[in-house]
């Protein structure tokens, strides 16, 4: 049975961490629609998510699907674990 | 459409196998303020309120169902593996003679989810303020769970949960602020 | 000092069976005191944001239950 590495949880609350502000910023710009600076962090951060995705996905394999990942051979996404299971 | 995101929003923990805790826990899965009913409630108001708020709504109504993911996962570790002796010890002999294992949409007493839980007046102010009443109330459940629990790693995840409430009112009661329109008018003077 | 906890003592008859619980708490969240969020709020660091659920140290209040040993602020 395979467990998952010390360096998975790592990059898992990294990803978490940062798509927890964009959580947090949307609801915020969802009231607040002329917040400039709010939307430059807002940016910012959905850039940096992009890398930590591509990273993640690349060791630990697709976060979503209907293409909006790629596909190893074989098809991938419903390999475990999930989440509930880590 | 939705698209699932295979990881939790919040790395979610528990201490020990400990079936009894689930049993309160269901409460916020299938129960009246729980996560299913928040996010049901919000989703389905989107359709009949100003459009400025339906963003809002949306978005609160998404997060409400990685809530009930995180719910459903406190509920899944601690009763994981757990044997029949230890379910009908925490009272959940009840529960396990109709599911096994399985969770169902209940609250802690068993009664069966209901959509007369969720509240449609198609007002808008009503609504939010639902909503708002929703929020309060779940953030007071979650109290009442911590109150009951011994478990450092499940309260730090419901902390979490709680603290959500806390920020999703706030945006509520902004939403009402932004349909009184006084706020533009503030700017225009 | 201010507190989002707040208490009230109850009445206490001398015909109720159980103790008495003299002082009563309940919780006054921080979303009650900022009717429309200003602008530029601080916020905490990320890895923290996550932790406590608000990217925004002004709504930050956690509650803590009799079991946890934690700071206490709980009810």
């Amino acid at each position: 049975m395979k467990q998952l590495p010390k360096e998975y949880y790592e990059l898992l609350e990294q990803l978490q961490m940062v798509d927890f502000a964009l959580v947090d910023l949307t609801l915020y710009l969802d009231t607040h629609p002329n917040d400039y600076q709010a939307i430059q962090q807002f940016n910012q951060l959905a850039q940096q998510r992009k890398q930590l995705k591509k990273q993640y996905e690349t060791t630990y394999g697709p976060l979503q699907q209907y293409g909006n990942s790629y596909s190893n051979y074989p098809w991938n996404w419903d390999d475990t674990p999930w989440p509930w299971q880590v | 459409m939705w698209i699932y995101e295979k990881k939790l929003q919040y790395p979610v923990r528990v201490s020990t196998c400990n079936p009894k805790l689930a049993k309160y826990l269901i409460e916020q899965y299938g129960g009246a303020d729980g996560e299913l009913a928040a996010a049901l409630r919000y989703l389905n108001q989107r359709y009949t309120i100003p459009d400025k708020v339906v963003g809002l709504l949306t978005d609160i109504g998404t997060e409400e169902f990685a809530h009930l993911e995180m719910i459903a996962t406190m509920v899944y570790k601690l009763t994981k593996d757990a044997t029949p002796d230890q379910l009908k010890e925490a009272g959940l002999d009840t529960h396990y003679v109709n599911h096994d294992n399985a969770l169902f949409y209940h609250n802690a007493g068993g009664v069966p989810f209901t959509a007369a839980y969720i509240q449609a007046k198609g007002d808008p102010i009503a609504d939010l303020y639902e909503d708002i009443a929703a929020e309060e109330k779940a953030r007071a459940t979650y109290q009442w769970i911590i109150n009951m629990s011994d478990d450092p790693d499940l309260n730090d995840g419901l902390r979490f949960l709680r603290e959500r409430e806390i920020i999703h009112a706030q945006r509520f009661r902004e939403a009402v602020e932004l349909l009184k329109e006084e706020r533009d008018r503030k700017k225009v003077f | 000092m201010f507190t989002t906890r707040k208490q009230y003592e109850p009445y206490v008859s001398p015909f109720d069976p159980c103790v008495p619980i003299r002082v009563k708490t309940y919780v006054t969240p921080p979303n009650l005191y900022i009717p429309f969020q200003p602008t530029n709020l601080p916020q905490f660091p990320l890895h923290e944001a996550l932790r406590k659920g608000t990217l925004w140290k002004v709504f930050y209040d956690p509650y803590y239950g009799p079991y946890e040993a934690k700071k206490g602020d709980g009810a």
